[in-house]
């Protein structure tokens, strides 16, 4: 753990260093595009020991907070539906959809489970033959393996009640749609460790080769994101653009062949609404036709719905990293954790939330991002 | 997109049918006792909300506690220690010696004997240690699963004892009296994974006799609130400080102890330690120069071999807990929403 600190002193120390090279009208923005970095940036509070010329953005890295509008009202109806059973994960419970939630629909009499993993649903399946077990899966390249499994066991076991409502996502090409977009002023990218374990570091490689930007794979721990944050302020004051893994542990340039054989198999990809950033094509993953049988969408015949977001709801904007959760009128007035109107206050890893617990509700130079 | 007014987005949230989360202890829980429970039968006594009422111009403790934990064994307890110690734990924060404990079973059809008579030896075994007795009870039976247990206790206390959060003060130190977090994960992890192998176990104790030493070798009001740091752990209990007393409230997480198996297995789930359910685990706040002797006390007590100072409560109006991270950094500590969601990821 010493270790830990003294490497952290380290790296911020380094950050330190390189942001007073940074030229006097220099503001270096760097972007996480994932929910637990969010969370552990926050939860350190890193945030408040970033100089005050260099900023970490939180992008499209929620799983619960781009998930559609539409997504999340599809899997409030299938609880509605007599004698079905709702698994999902922990953070799906409190989603407001356009008219309830899984929490509002479970204190109604729907049954919704929290799962911890996806065989959790698969076994709860096998032990009620009577129920309809649909497990609610949203999430990266990290929670894809884990639905695609489940389908495989499911296939394995002739399980006929248990399907998947799966909105998955590849989240490269929401980062290549953001860049092409223009929507966006960062100077690099604090990449995801956990999603580049499954994807491999050279997944990335196009942002660097196509937009010139610094990208970073980085871990979780206190000393590693300060690592990130100070490696991609070197880069930015030595006018590099290169992909470093900081991760060489767990992150391999390839990816993890099994895993991704695994999303090959059960998944094509499709195009897929996130929340904020609309229709991006290729960034979706679907059930291929040969496992109908366990996608809930067919068993149950559900139409797309297509909901508008929240009125005021600045979600999309924060997710794009355009706006801070402050620059919101909902925000810390009318949505709050115990009453979210946005994904991104309910979900834990979401930036409005993190903003909310673990922020001071008006930091200075996190509000000089143009909204 | 921003052109409506705030008031035009209604929360759908808006409760209109108790849920889950109106029972943890935190946020969604204080809203349902200040917005619905308090509006019909709040008085000067109920309005305190302290862990228990005190009566007779401050010689009597009274409190009431239910146990609905699932599954009600989990490795180093179960609901009847929980039951026994919960109550008396409320008795000792106001001061109160535990003179007798009620008992409210709620047994379900089918429930194995053996079960609740494991349950009552645990629940003896905890009395015996606390020195305190089960003196009435109700069983009653219904159709579904599981066991229910309310425990009331009646405590007599010293009426000059003074323990609130409105004697605190800039300066004060805030104690706490061993590891936090053991609870909670021990019985999440117990319910979620039990075919997992861990290592952790509750901390559920009768904190009676620590507190008694602390009462008796601190005098002059120079411990000034109590509390044990149950539901929503000890978030909970520092953000009610802040809040309470307007005061800024200064933790320091590397003072906080944590055992490496609970941090694991918090980070696992996606949980925050500091808002983890513990039950033996008592935050003191003591005049500054009194913590030293405060933190001897307690460490001379096998519930609190790992007592420490955590934190402060500072001379900024601002009502707010923070808290100084392991790396320098800083950030706010919040009362928990209610039910405790693991993390996607």
């Amino acid at each position: 753990m010493s270790n830990h600190l003294a490497q952290s002193q380290h790296w911020l120390k380094a950050l330190n260093e390189s942001a007073s090279q940074l030229a006097d009208d220099q503001h270096a923005k760097f972007m996480e595009v994932c929910g637990t970095h969010t969370m552990a940036a926050f939860r350190c509070g890193l945030h408040s020991l970033t100089p005050d010329n260099v900023t970490l953005l939180s992008g499209p890295g929620c799983p619960v907070c781009v998930t559609a509008q539409g997504d999340i009202d599809q899997i409030i109806k299938l609880a509605e539906i007599d004698g079905a059973t709702i698994c999902t994960y922990g953070d799906m419970i409190r989603v407001p959809g356009q008219s309830s939630s899984l929490e509002r629909a479970r204190s109604e009499g729907a049954d919704v489970r929290v799962v911890y993993s996806t065989m959790d649903a698969v076994k709860l399946a096998q032990k009620h033959p009577e129920k309809q077990v649909v497990f609610a899966a949203v999430g990266f390249e990290t929670t894809a393996p884990a639905t695609a499994a489940a389908i495989k066991l499911a296939a394995k076991l002739k399980l006929e009640n248990f399907t998947v409502l799966a909105s998955h996502k590849w989240v490269m090409p929401a980062m290549m749609a953001l860049l092409a977009s223009g929507d966006i002023d960062i100077d690099g990218f604090l990449l995801p460790g956990h999603v580049s374990v499954i994807i491999g570091t050279e997944a990335f490689r196009p942002i660097v080769d196509q937009y010139n930007l610094p990208c970073v794979v980085s871990g979780f721990e206190d000393f590693q994101m300060t690592q990130g944050l100070a490696r991609l302020t070197q880069q930015v004051v030595a006018g590099k653009a290169e992909l470093v893994n900081d991760y060489p542990q767990v992150v391999k340039p390839g990816g993890n062949p099994t895993a991704l054989a695994l999303l090959d198999e059960i998944y094509d990809t499709c195009d897929a609404s996130w929340r904020g950033l609309g229709v991006i094509p290729g960034s979706g993953m679907m059930l291929k036709s040969e496992f109908d049988q366990f996608n809930a969408a067919k068993r149950f015949n559900l139409d797309f719905i297509d909901t508008p977001e929240p009125a005021g709801c600045l979600c999309g904007d924060v997710i794009k990293g355009m706006a801070t959760p402050a620059q919101c009128k909902l925000f810390g007035k009318a949505c709050t954790p115990i009453n979210p109107i946005g994904p991104c206050m309910v979900s834990s890893e979401g930036t409005c939330q993190a903003w909310f617990k673990y922020n001071r509700i008006a930091k200075p130079q996190l509000q000089e991002v143009p909204a | 997109m921003n052109n409506t007014s705030e008031k035009s987005t209604p929360s759908i949230l808006d409760r209109s049918r108790i849920v889950l989360a109106h029972g943890g202890g935190g946020q969604l829980t204080d809203q349902l006792i200040s917005e619905v429970i308090l509006p019909r039968l709040g008085n000067e006594t109920l309005n305190e909300l302290d862990d228990a009422a005190l009566l007779d111009s401050g010689r009597l403790a009274m409190t009431i506690d239910s146990y609905v934990v699932d599954p009600w064994q989990f490795p180093g307890g179960d609901i009847g220690r929980l039951a026994v110690c919960g109550t008396v734990n409320d008795l000792a924060v106001s001061g109160a010696k535990p003179l007798g404990i009620a008992m409210g079973m709620i047994l379900t059809e089918g429930f194995a004997k053996r079960d609740l008579e494991t349950i009552l030896d645990s629940i003896q075994q905890a009395a015996t240690e606390a020195d305190v007795r089960i003196v009435t009870g109700d069983t009653k039976v219904i159709p579904g699963d599981g066991i229910f247990i309310t425990t009331a206790g009646v405590g007599l206390r010293e009426p000059s004892i003074k323990l609130a959060t409105r004697y605190i003060q800039p300066g004060d130190k805030i104690i706490i009296n061993r590891p936090i977090a053991e609870h909670g994960l021990t019985v999440m992890l117990a319910r979620e994974m039990p075919d997992m192998q861990t290592v952790l176990k509750t901390d559920a104790a009768p904190l009676n006799g620590l507190i008694d030493n602390l009462l008796n070798a601190i005098p002059d009001d120079g411990v000034k609130f109590l509390r044990d740091a149950t539901r929503s752990g000890i978030a909970g209990v520092t953000t009610d400080i802040a809040t309470n007393t307007g005061y800024h409230v200064m933790l320091q997480e590397t003072d906080i102890p944590v055992d490496a198996h609970v941090e694991h297995a918090a980070d696992m789930l996606g949980l925050d330690v500091l808002e983890v359910a513990n039950e033996g685990v008592v935050v003191a706040v003591v005049k500054a120069d009194v913590a030293d002797k405060a933190v001897s006390v307690m460490r001379q007590h096998p519930y609190g071999r790992q007592a420490c100072v955590i934190g402060e409560v500072q001379d900024t109006r601002d009502g707010v807990c923070e808290i100084t991270t392991v790396i320098g950094g800083r950030r706010i500590v919040h009362k928990p929403y209610g039910e405790q969601l693991p993390r996607i990821c």
